[in-house]
């Protein structure tokens, strides 16, 4: 374990610690950075010019450090905790969401090395991490003392339990087709694969899995709680259900939750169905410069499919309640587990 | 997931220990093993219904510790998934429904709670009696996997599932009927047509 596997990217022997302390430290750089950009690029102005306007505009050229602008408005608020509030649970509540949400990012991969741990069990350790999340916002809704929350956070409960079946029967297509849950020996399935024999751009799951990405990309909009499914904290029927007492710095931790996790699930949607960090087809570069270059890949690929989520997010309306369950519950589960049986006749008959 | 903790175990073959002795991982179970413990006890003690299933989450997220220090990682990720992700979840969603008031309730105990403790220390006596007799002062050694298997691949996974769906075929396949059964019994109780 003490051997330096940054080695191949900077040319130094590193402690243990040392090399964890910097990946844990890059990790968390590239997931703000990609989180803030998205929210500049998608709920900023993506959004403005859905809907003819301009979005910000005043701080930074073309409102680029308006993020910054906000970041620092929410931090200047007051940290209100109202009078009948459980308050250790109201505090820590937001606290559990976004360590839900940095944990997600820890078996990304980015690179042949550019990961900040290589787990065996990568993306079944992605889902269950996400699934935590759910235990943060019962306990805000709960805490809150405020019937609004409470009904938001039930709503969350049952929506996200509902469409974590889908999203875990999704990938099982992917790991059947790839034989590995560990997220690099899928990146390398894909890139190493071939269609009908071509291998220029190797086999990326997409062609071969298009329902699993289908009912991954829908069930991750749910999970996320995006309009059409943003019952839990619908701002026409319950204000902003869980989170209506939050404000100052809890408010925006919720809201870096919300934007990083749709980062997270991004990559991991690209990871698993677009081939990840890898290049369309290996074209023989070395490792060493695949860590620099990896990185771009994902990242150019998560945050089109972000965009993918905001472009739904700002064109469709909500749906009710019951309509939700229903889709969950009697299209994308069976539709999941038909996808399951067919993938594994496939594997095994070829 | 107690039962393939188990199959871990037989997996792995026990050895009288000669040289090993891993600090770190004793560390970090002796303090793990300390805040599990108080988060039980808190778990019976406190006297708000939501406190006690929070205090649950640090108790079932200790037992996810400890199988990755036994190495299970594919074991420790379920027990997150399946008992943080969704049983903890499904226990605070229907104490919300019911009835969960803030503050403390003074009508949490009741009437059997010497019983109740009565039956935890015999079944604390039991259980150490078996694991001590069984396993004595052996230890856990998981040299089986080097060379096969290094940390960050499939080994362990592909261990568990060769047992369940070889060794212990019959016995994962009845408890499968056995929820199935559950659930259609949930079912049929909770219709009303």
């Amino acid at each position: 374990m003490t051997q330096a596997v940054l080695y191949p990217i900077l040319g130094l022997e590193l402690a243990y610690w040392q090399e964890t302390t910097i990946r844990v430290l890059l990790g968390l750089v590239a997931l703000l950075l990609l989180t803030g950009g998205a929210v500049y690029l998608y709920l900023f102005k993506f959004v403005s010019f859905m809907q003819s306007r301009l979005g910000p505009m005043e701080a930074g050229p073309y409102g680029s450090m308006q993020l910054l602008a906000e970041v620092g408005k929410w931090l200047q608020k007051e940290d209100i905790f109202t009078e009948d509030s459980d308050k250790f649970i109201f505090g820590i509540a937001p606290a559990v969401v976004l360590a839900s949400t940095f944990l997600m990012f820890v078996v990304i991969p980015a690179g042949p090395n550019a990961v900040v741990a290589d787990l065996g069990t990568g993306i079944y350790f992605v889902l269950a991490m996400s699934s935590l999340s759910v235990i943060g916002i019962l306990m805000a809704g709960w805490a809150s003392a405020n019937k609004y929350a409470l009904m938001g956070a039930l709503r969350a409960g049952g929506q996200l339990i509902a469409y974590e079946l889908p999203l875990i029967l999704a990938v099982v297509g992917v790991v059947i087709s790839a034989g590995s849950l560990n997220l690099q020996d899928i990146v390398a399935a894909q890139s190493d694969g071939a269609i009908f024999g071509w291998t220029g751009i190797g086999n990326p799951y997409i062609l071969t899995q298009i329902v699993g990405f289908t009912i991954f990309l829908i069930a991750v909009q749910a999970e996320l709680t995006q309009t059409p499914f943003d019952m839990p904290i619908a701002e026409s029927e319950l204000v902003a259900g869980y989170q209506v007492e939050y404000t100052g710095i809890r408010f925006l931790v919720y809201f870096i939750a919300e934007f990083a996790t749709a980062v997270a699930f991004a990559a991991v949607a690209s990871t698993l169905f677009l081939g990840g960090w890898q290049l369309p087809g290996a074209w023989g570069i070395s490792d060493g410069a695949m860590n620099a270059i990896g990185p771009i890949m994902i990242s150019t690929k998560a945050v089109l499919l972000v965009g993918v989520v905001f472009w739904v997010r700002f064109s469709l309306p909500r749906f009710r309640e019951d309509q939700l369950q229903k889709l969950a519950w009697k299209v994308l589960i069976p539709l999941a587990l038909a996808n399951i049986v067919v993938t594994g006749v496939m594997k095994v008959v070829f | 997931m107690n039962s393939a903790a188990l199959i871990i175990a037989e997996v792995v073959p026990l050895v009288t220990p000669e040289t090993t002795f891993d600090a770190p991982a004793n560390v970090v179970f002796a303090v793990q093993a300390v805040v599990m413990i108080f988060a039980a006890l808190r778990v019976v003690t406190t006297k708000n219904v939501v406190h006690a299933a929070l205090w649950l989450v640090v108790v079932l997220g200790g037992v996810g510790l400890n199988y990755i220090l036994l190495q299970a990682e594919f074991v420790a990720v379920t027990q997150f998934l399946v008992y943080l992700g969704a049983v903890i979840v499904l226990f605070l969603f229907g104490v919300m429904l019911t009835r969960a008031p803030l503050g403390v309730s003074d009508d949490l105990d009741n009437n059997q709670k010497k019983i109740g403790i009565g039956v935890g220390v015999a079944l604390l006596a039991v259980l150490s009696y078996a694991l001590i007799e069984t396993f004595g002062r052996s230890e856990l050694t998981f040299a089986a996997y080097e060379g096969v298997a290094g940390p960050n691949t499939n080994g362990r996974t592909q261990a568990v599932s060769d047992a369940i769906f070889g060794q212990y075929l019959i016995p994962f396949e009845m408890l499968s009927l056995l929820l199935l059964a559950a659930l259609i019994g949930a079912i049929v109780l909770a219709r009303r047509d």
